[in-house]
């Protein structure tokens, strides 16, 4: 299984994290990758912390189990990090990347001495001036495919512009605002 | 060329059911296997297939619909999962029975209760004495596959019987991956017309369909069904052969990985397999002499097969994602030990029920078992063959 990455996602229900994990693989695929995105299905409600998962390879794919060892993670929500293990399993090579406004030794205390890079973002923000509204799932995105460079940025933004001007066939004043969203978010991650 | 293209398990097989256009579709909605028919009557309704799409009003009427469309003379299709195959058991024999060839993609899904509405095999080996045949698949290209497959099976006139295609609810209905799919017009021309010998609507050459059949010739028509599941087999072979032909993708029976010289295996359907295979590959760079039969058919059963492949190994496992619950094995394990039996194979064999209720079987499962396999192949002791994979102590 040369160059597997996996990357799981922590979030909750209504914030985008599966739609996020499912463009990146739809991202990934586009770039001529092998890809697997899939959620954990579990009693989803509105509010409710859930996972998501992506792998990605040069090579196909034939585990079908979710992922305990991942090579990144992606936190959606900062309150996750109080009620769930995050880091749990994280390769120490690897990196988490987190939305939030917190500060480093804040964020530092819910990560259990994690040794890997640690990385935030305030993905609330850039949606809100891009955006007008909280969608954390674009800017998360970006922050993903920047730290884990599964792909460059300008694949990123090439491939998202076609997928945008699919997804938002009927409302395309909204094309505008994700792709500036994806653009202020892969040059606003900041390691920790 | 084929089309790469990435979709989730579900939508490949309502992109199988759009290529194939059937003549009538009836279902009713159950999770996981719900986006098939939503997908379908998307089709529908944008006219890209010419299919009667009945929204019944539950899985007893849309398997009713299926038989009284296949009846007529016309080619139907349907979803379903657990209870929702469940509440068609009256309807699923006699579908056989009539050998009407519907062809059902069945996405797997714990039978009820306690309520439960993720993957395990429970909902397929409720029906595997029902006279249809049934096709495993281990990803969403296999699951595709099998459903362009599947008419050519189940109407070659040697055999007229119904055909479910199987995959595992959510690990690969809601997984998007790759997948090779072909297009639109050899999917048109493979799958052909279809042209019943005998059918309702005929009025040159009326019949009666269902009627009432008493001592005297029930059992001689149960032997023709079984003459039939019988033929299925040369006929699966065939039509795999031809799709081979056409795709470059090899099916048969059952897949064969790194078997050949293998030690110790485990015997597995649907994704398990796939998690299996990367097992596999990790233990193999360590030496360890492992191997994989990933059972693609399981009905017909292909006993004599199955006993010829596995004769050289010095332990087996075979795993079930359904218990049978009598207190001697699954369901899976105790055709292939017969099998063995009657093939006058002598092979050590244990047995793991596992995923229960979409219990996630992890690389590590798998790779305990093997590590069983060691063992056993070492000592030839089994202390209990009935094993649990993955169970909370």
């Amino acid at each position: 299984m040369d160059n597997l990455i996996e990357i799981r996602w922590h979030g909750r229900g209504g914030q985008g994290a599966k739609t996020a994990s499912l463009l990146l693989a739809d991202a990934a695929f586009n770039t001529g990758k092998y890809i697997q995105g899939f959620p954990e299905y579990g009693p989803e409600r509105m509010g409710a912390p859930i996972t998501a998962y992506n792998r990605i390879s040069n090579k196909p794919i034939t585990i079908h189990s979710n992922i305990y060892e991942p090579n990144y993670v992606v936190v959606v929500d900062d309150t996750l990090l109080e009620s769930v293990d995050v880091t749990a399993g994280l390769k120490k090579e690897g990196a988490i990347v987190i939305n939030t406004t917190k500060q480093a030794e804040e964020i530092k205390k819910h990560l259990k001495g994690y040794k890997g890079e640690i990385y935030k973002i305030d993905a609330r923000k850039i949606s809100e001036q891009t955006l007008g509204k909280y969608f954390p799932n674009t800017p998360m995105l970006a922050a993903i495919v920047k730290v884990s460079k599964v792909m460059t940025d300008e694949e990123l933004l090439n491939d998202m512009k076609g997928s945008f001007k699919h997804k938002f066939a009927k409302k395309p004043e909204v094309i505008e605002g994700n792709m500036k969203a994806l653009e202020i978010a892969l040059n606003s991650v900041e390691k920790i | 060329m084929s089309i790469r293209e990435r979709l989730s398990g579900n939508e490949a097989a309502a992109i199988a059911m759009k290529q194939i256009n059937p003549d009538v579709v009836a279902a009713f909605p159950i999770t996981p296997s719900t986006e098939i028919p939503q997908y379908f009557s998307t089709f529908v309704s944008n006219g890209d297939v010419n299919t009667e799409f009945v929204a019944v009003e539950s899985e007893h009427s849309a398997m009713a619909a299926c038989i009284g469309a296949e009846a007529a003379g016309s080619r139907a299709m349907t979803a379903t999962s657990a209870n929702g195959l469940s509440l068609m058991w009256e309807m699923i024999y006699i579908a056989s029975s009539l050998r009407l060839p519907i062809v059902m993609s069945l996405v797997n899904r714990a039978v009820s209760g306690p309520l439960n509405i993720h993957n395990d095999h429970s909902d397929a080996m409720g029906v595997r004495d029902a006279g249809w045949i049934m096709l495993f698949s281990e990803n969403n290209q296999e699951a595709y596959d099998n459903l362009i497959m599947a008419h050519k099976i189940a109407e070659n006139k040697n055999v007229k019987l119904p055909l479910m295609v199987c995959q595992d609810g959510f690990i690969t209905s809601h997984s998007i991956e790759n997948i090779e799919l072909i297009e639109d017009d050899k999917v048109k021309v493979f799958v052909g017309e279809y042209n019943p010998e005998e059918y309702l609507l005929n009025k040159e050459n009326p019949i009666a369909v269902g009627p009432l059949d008493l001592q005297a010739y029930l059992f001689e028509h149960k032997a023709m069904q079984a003459d039939a599941m019988r033929n299925a087999k040369n006929v699966i072979l065939e039509v795999s052969k031809e799709f081979e032909k056409m795709t470059g993708r090899k099916y048969s029976f059952f897949e064969e990985y790194k078997l050949e010289d293998a030690e110790i295996a485990i015997v597995c359907m649907n994704s398990t397999a796939g998690t299996t295979k990367y097992v596999v590959d990790c233990l193999r760079e360590k030496g360890i002499k492992a191997g994989l039969l990933k059972l693609r058919v399981f009905r017909p059963f292909p006993a004599d097969e199955i006993a010829k492949a596995l004769e050289n190994l010095k332990a087996v496992a075979v795993l079930d994602k359904a218990d049978s619950l009598n207190a001697a094995g699954g369901a899976l394990f105790e055709d292939i030990t017969s099998a063995m039996y009657v093939n006058k194979k002598q092979v050590p064999m244990v047995n793991y029920i596992y995923g229960i209720g979409g219990r996630d079987t992890k690389s590590d499962d798998i790779e305990s078992v093997y590590n069983d396999l060691e063992e056993i192949a070492k000592t030839g002791e089994i202390d209990n063959p009935y094993r649990y994979l993955g169970l909370r102590k």
